[in-house]
């Protein structure tokens, strides 16, 4: 089922915007099949909204562990370069990318 | 029976009396997958050669008079999301196209240590992202039961390897389903084990919070021993627990007598094909003649589950995904002319279509103004689908339900709809909510296609899921039953 425009809750516009968010380009087509999609998607992940969650905690971490402590040791890593070469491009051992500013 | 038919016990024992050798049993394997893999297409990268030097070596061990390790000499197939030192690791995504790890995976130390011999990855969903490995970005893997079906996913390649004899046993990945699924779908034994059993560290991350790493195998018996060694703590996965790790494989004899066995109405109503439903009721039959008893019990919230599950794990996913930069490793754009662009485009070129919903649902929860409304809700309902398993948990030993609502789907028939595709994981994502431990074991066939039930145990209770599992395949053995390829 294909929604119009005004039944999608995720119009083109914001999908522009999540994109941008998720550094991902998209093309006008995907731009059209992801806002239909995504808005199905939403739409039933919204029957959540029906569960009374007053007062619960949430559930971050399912086996109840906390704060698991190890020593700040220095461990030897003896594939520097080849982790380096792993790179698209790279120069005297340093990775290579476009400028930041 | 060929060679690469046997399981991982009866390997052994041969190897062991010198009745055979492990270079016969690579090279049966090898020839099977040379003949067979076309038409499946479980294997994206094999390591034939070393693995023939790996076997030589164990049948000079043998000779010497040498006491095997219990998986020396006996080849195997790992999910291509699992790292390999030196093989090829893609997680089926082009965006790893050229990657070779630097290092193992604790799973694959462990599998190593203990002697193993991988002969290849398999394919799977991109990043395990699918139920049917059509999300793979190197095509799907095709159903030993029916090629024009899938085998499930996403460690669909795992399982259709296993079932159609390529390896021995392999190591797939679970985040809502994806051992149990195509277990399910291709006949094999999966096991799901609890969150933090299994070390994660060198698997590359789906949903942290939900992720988990077992075996996919010919039977019960060799989930037990591939169990037994891939689990137990590791220091560098600190989600992992100090908690002993029992021998499964003492399970095999104890039965179910006195076993308490909860059926829970919600898996059993609309939406379970009936012919699904009819081979449960057979089973269960079964299991109350060897001794175990059954109750209806209720899991209130098993409808919220995968709503539930699609909140929360993109919003895992859209972070684990983050590192993929195009810079450090991994694909990077030809076309970027600034350091934006090459994020956009090393990421829209190298992430498949899945990839990129999955990471966008999870921006979209996770983004300013929506965070309490998607995401803090869904881990607050994930808190009421844990409570609801340890409550019903505590009055019965074992929950069983099918793995899922019918057998293997056609290739194609979901892939324009990802929703409904969606909700083919209706019966296992919320067991990774709740972090409890499952396994998928082969209960008959619909239509000449296998079908699997669930079998779901406490956190830690991975053994009373093995006792059961154990004696329903002594009487039924369906795993024996091969498909004709």
């Amino acid at each position: 089922m294909k929604l119009t425009k005004e039944e999608a809750r995720l119009g083109r516009s914001q999908v522009e915007k999540i994109a941008k968010l998720s550094r991902l380009e998209l093309t006008e087509q995907e731009k059209e099949l992801y806002a239909n999609q995504l808005t199905k998607v939403l739409d039933y992940v919204d029957k959540l909204k029906s569960v009374d969650t007053e007062n619960v905690p949430i559930t971050a971490q399912v086996t109840g562990l906390e704060n698991v402590y190890r020593g700040d040791d220095i461990d030897q890593c003896d594939f520097q370069k080849d982790l380096i070469n792993q790179s698209t491009e790279n120069e005297d051992n340093l990775i290579k990318t476009k400028s930041v500013f | 029976m060929e060679l690469n038919q046997l399981t991982i016990r009866e390997v052994h024992e041969k190897l062991q009396s010198g009745e055979i050798s492990s270079l016969d049993l690579v090279n049966a394997c090898i020839e099977r997958i040379k003949k067979t893999d076309k038409k499946l297409h479980c294997f994206l990268a094999t390591d034939f050669d070393n693995a023939i030097k790996q076997a030589k070596e164990v049948d000079k061990k043998i000779k010497k008079g040498g006491k095997l390790k219990i998986l020396e000499g006996i080849p195997c197939g790992i999910k291509d999301l699992i790292l390999t030192k030196g093989i090829t690791t893609t997680a089926s995504s082009k965006m790893l196209e050229n990657y070779v790890p630097l290092f193992d995976a604790t799973v694959i130390k462990r599998l190593k240590d203990n002697g193993a011999i991988i002969l290849g990855k398999h394919n799977c969903d991109a990043w395990g992202h699918g139920g049917s490995t059509e999300n793979s970005d190197y095509g799907p893997s095709h159903n030993p039961w029916d090629l024009e079906r899938v085998p499930g996913g996403s460690s669909g390649g795992s399982a259709a390897s296993t079932a159609s004899d390529q390896v021995i046993y392999s190591l797939g990945t679970d985040t809502g389903g994806s051992i149990r699924c195509p277990a399910s779908h291709c006949g094999c034994v999966g096991f799901k084990p609890t969150y933090g059993r299994v070390p994660r560290f060198g698997t590359i991350a789906m949903g942290s919070s939900l992720d988990t790493i077992g075996p996919i195998a010919k039977c019960v018996d060799d989930a037990a021993i591939i169990l037994n060694i891939i689990a137990g703590l590791d220091p560098k996965d600190s989600t992992t627990l100090p908690k002993e790790v029992p021998d499964y494989t003492k399970m095999k004899d104890k039965g179910v007598k006195g076993l308490t066995i909860g059926l829970p109405k919600e898996a059993f109503g609309k939406g379970l094909q009936p012919e699904v439903k009819s081979l449960m009721q057979i089973a269960i039959r079964d299991l109350e003649k060897l001794g175990a008893k059954f109750k209806e019990v209720s899991l209130k919230y098993l409808d919220y589950g995968l709503a539930c599950y699609y909140i929360i794990m993109p919003s895992e996913v859209s972070s684990n995904l983050g590192r993929y930069d195009g810079i450090r490793y991994g694909h990077q754009s030809k076309e970027a002319d600034n350091l934006f662009e090459i994020y956009t485009k090393s990421r829209a070129e190298g992430f498949g279509a899945e990839a990129k919903r999955r990471i966008m649902i999870g921006t979209y929860v996770l983004s300013a103004g929506y965070y309490d409304a998607y995401y803090k809700k869904a881990m607050q309902v994930r808190t009421l689908i844990k409570e609801d398993f340890e409550k019903v948990l505590s009055e019965v030993d074992l929950i069983l339900m099918p793995t899922s609502p019918r057998p293997a789907f056609k290739i194609g028939e979901n892939v324009n709809d990802p929703l409904t595709m969606y909700l083919e994981d209706i019966y296992t994502v919320t067991i990774n909510m709740a972090g409890v431990p499952a396994a998928s074991i082969p209960c008959g066939f619909v239509n000449n296609l296998p079908v699997g039930m669930q079998l779901i145990a406490k956190q830690f209770g991975e053994e009373k899921i093995f006792q059961a599992a154990y004696a329903y395949e002594a009487i039924n053995g369906w795993n024996r039953i091969k498909p004709k390829i």
